[in-house]
């Protein structure tokens, strides 16, 4: 029971006028994963992402987020799965009338009825966790780096501590010591708070060192889903470039250096194990049909 | 005096991790705290995490075991935090009062729900209780929460500036005073810009060529052609009002001819081109600014400056130039067009027939009247586009401050016409025209 998916996707279809952008896509993430999401400029990640938060409804197809049907659920339901998740967009969307310490406290405000002062500690423990200096509480959005609205925004998806967390390129466009400690906090948050975290990522670096699997969108579904050993072990053009290619190979050897490479993830429980292989099997398969 | 945390397992990087609580979705558990001496539970209830073996509780004659139940997350604490706080005050003042420290077992066996809230709230427990003197004994079998815990404990949240929260009286005063130095700055600044303007400006008139003819044209039409129909229609229902009411008074004296007076020196000299003046800084003063602030906001600016292009040349004096070329034409457009309201209201009101209109309007007009209103159009114009440009430049990244300052922009185009207006008729009361 407890392996079952935190969120599953079932033949989702997304379509702009006539451009299609996901046909008949399935996915789920289990709980207490990271999980990678990857694909080339335009596959449709982030209307992925959009249609998994319910802020696009897909052409077809159903969307399970904790047990809620994302799509037909009422609005109380939908409410209630919400409060339950944390979302980081790429640049923080971070209100900029308010301050970074208001920014954090907007959810409690919302969904809570803490008294203002433990509030502020509330707000100001995660300002902490997410690695922010302190002074940065009363900044407004404006006032701080990229990196720093990043934190803030993670920092205000996780005030609630919620089951899930939606990171669109936590790391983009931070300098490669911010995505390593990023991704190091992302990795210790995981441990800390027993998060599941869907993370979509260009940053090859990040897959190797946080993602237990990772899920490949190309062709207008999710391709291949797997740890990194196993994706390596699929046939498809842009995942060979991906992961061989210059830039694959200086992750890999690195991740491999450092010792904690992805593909090595312990396997925890036999769901756990079993799903990914069988995933990359079926596109395995998938492969091979075409190729007959 | 202490805190006593027992030893867990580090655990590894990957995998091991406190899975998520599947109740926690289907409404959390109520929170739950008994709060005992230890005697009635220490015997084999609670062999589980005792540090140490027994000695502790030989040792100390002192003891309490607060037991936590139930869910212990953001949503429940606040009704817990009051009761755990007086548990925490009682053992706090019994510190005080017995020679040996008690000792505080705090047994999260139970707990069903722990997030870094709740974490929070029983670190802050223990902490004060240890602070008081009492010897502090976590048991926390999960290994997930007692690093939870572990991470909490680590973090400082006292460095974390806090809002202030001060009198409303001291901030109006704060406000007021604030108010008054960014206006005083702002001054500055817009007298300043003013000047590189017009330098711009004479550079600009010395080579003619270099002004972008293109973009002057296009703003004729954006600020200019496009304005014609709304002031027009404004300017003609405005005209019809004035004449109506003139004339309801003008009757009572049986002087109803002289509302043509009325319209000829209200619409031409003051209302013609203020109220052109108001509508255009309303309709491109903020566009101005908008346009201008989206660009600075998305670094265009910079990247024409770095390109050796200057912002002052491209984008404010062909903005500025339209419009103080167009605004003596839309004022034309809005006197001609209040004449036109007032002649028809005259003619439906009091039967003044639109020939006796027209001859007894050229009879008196006089060309001074005309004159002073269209002359201060481009002033106006003036005041309208570098007010606008100005507050374009001042946007500091986010969309919030485009909004603000387009604001702010309309607020001030529309004061500093108006003022500018009643100099303009001091200026021509006292030169007699």
């Amino acid at each position: 029971m407890a392996d079952a998916p935190i969120i599953s996707l079932r033949g989702i279809a997304n379509r702009f006028g006539s451009v299609t952008v996901h046909e008949n896509l399935d996915l789920d993430v289990l709980p207490g994963e990271v999980l990678g999401l990857i694909g080339g400029s335009g596959s449709g990640k982030s209307v992925l992402l959009r249609t998994i938060l319910g802020l696009r409804r897909p052409q077809e197809g159903d969307v399970r987020v904790l047990g809620v049907d994302i799509i037909h659920a009422d609005e109380a339901a939908r409410r209630a799965v919400r409060r339950q998740w944390g979302v980081l967009f790429q640049d923080g969307a971070l209100f900029s009338s308010l301050t970074v310490i208001e920014n954090i406290k907007v959810p409690l405000r919302e969904f809570t009825n803490l008294p203002p002062d433990a509030m502020d500690d509330v707000a100001a423990m995660k300002l902490r966790m997410v690695g922010l200096a302190p002074e940065a509480a009363l900044k407004y959005p404006s006032e701080l780096s990229g990196g720093m609205r990043k934190r803030a925004g993670l920092a205000r998806a996780l005030v609630m501590d919620p089951a899930v967390v939606f990171l669109d390129e936590p790391t983009a466009g931070l300098d490669p010591i911010g995505a390593a400690a990023f991704d190091a906090l992302i990795a210790d948050l995981r441990a800390a708070l027993g998060l599941t975290v869907v993370m979509i990522t260009h940053d090859l670096d990040s897959l190797y060192a946080v993602c237990d699997r990772v899920a490949v969108l190309a062709e207008k579904r999710i391709y291949a889903v797997g740890t990194i050993g196993e994706l390596l072990r699929v046939d498809h053009p842009w995942l060979r470039e991906y992961f061989t290619g210059p830039r694959g190979r200086v992750a890999a050897g690195v991740a491999e250096v450092s010792g904690h490479a992805g593909h090595d993830a312990p396997a925890n429980g036999q769901a756990r194990a079993g799903t990914p292989t069988g995933t990359a099997e079926h596109a395995a398969g998938g492969v091979g049909d075409r190729a007959s | 005096m202490r805190e006593t945390v027992p030893p867990f397992r580090e655990p590894t990087l990957k995998g091991d991790y406190q899975r998520p609580d599947p109740d926690a979705h289907a409404g959390a558990h109520e929170p739950g705290l008994t709060c005992a001496p230890a005697a009635a539970s220490a015997d084999g209830a609670f062999a589980r995490g005792m540090p140490d073996g027994t000695g502790l509780a030989q040792t100390c004659a002192h003891e309490q075991v607060f037991t936590f139940t139930g869910a212990w997350d953001v949503g429940s604490i606040s009704r817990m935090t009051s009761r755990l706080l007086r548990h925490c005050a009682g053992v706090c003042a019994a510190c005080g009062v017995r020679g040996d420290a008690p000792v505080v077992h705090l047994d999260l066996a139970e707990v069903s729900r722990l997030d870094t809230a709740g974490a929070q709230l029983l670190c802050r427990a223990a902490a004060n209780m240890a602070a008081a003197g009492a010897h502090v004994v976590w048991h926390v079998p999960d290994t997930g929460r007692a690093m939870l815990l572990d991470r909490v404990r680590a973090i400082d949240i006292s460095t974390v500036p806090r809002e202030r929260r001060i009198s409303p009286v001291l901030r109006a005063l704060n406000a007021i005073g604030a108010s008054f130095v960014e206006e005083w700055e702002q001054a500055r600044s817009i007298i300043g810009f003013l000047g590189m303007f017009l330098v711009s400006l004479a550079a600009a008139a010395v080579r003619p060529w270099r002004l972008r003819w293109v973009s002057i044209v296009h703003h004729m039409e954006q600020t200019g052609i496009q304005a014609v129909p709304i002031v027009a229609l404004l300017t003609f229902l405005i005209g019809l009002v004035t004449a109506y009411m003139g004339s309801e008074q003008f009757t009572r004296f049986g002087a109803q001819v002289f509302v043509v007076n009325l319209i000829e020196v209200s619409t031409l000299r003051e209302l013609g081109v203020l109220l052109t003046a108001l509508i255009v800084a309303g309709r491109s003063g903020s566009s101005f600014t908008a346009q201008i602030g989206a660009m600075v906001a998305n670094e265009e600016v910079d990247a024409m400056r770095s390109m050796g292009l200057d912002p002052m040349e491209v984008l404010v004096i062909p903005r500025v130039v339209a419009l103080v070329l167009m605004l003596p034409v839309l004022t034309f457009i809005a006197d001609f067009m209040g004449v036109l309201g007032g002649g028809i209201a005259s003619w439906l009101s009091l039967g003044i027939s639109p020939g006796a209109f027209a001859v007894r309007f050229l009879e008196i007009t006089r060309l001074a009247n005309f004159v002073t209103g269209l002359v201060k159009a481009p002033f106006f114009a003036l005041i309208i586009g570098i007010v606008g440009c100005f507050q374009g430049f001042r946007v500091t990244g986010s969309a919030e401050s485009v909004g603000r300052l387009t604001t702010q922009a309309v607020v001030e185009a529309i004061f500093l016409v108006i003022v500018a207006n009643a100099g303009f008729a001091i200026l021509f009361m006292s030169l007699g025209v």
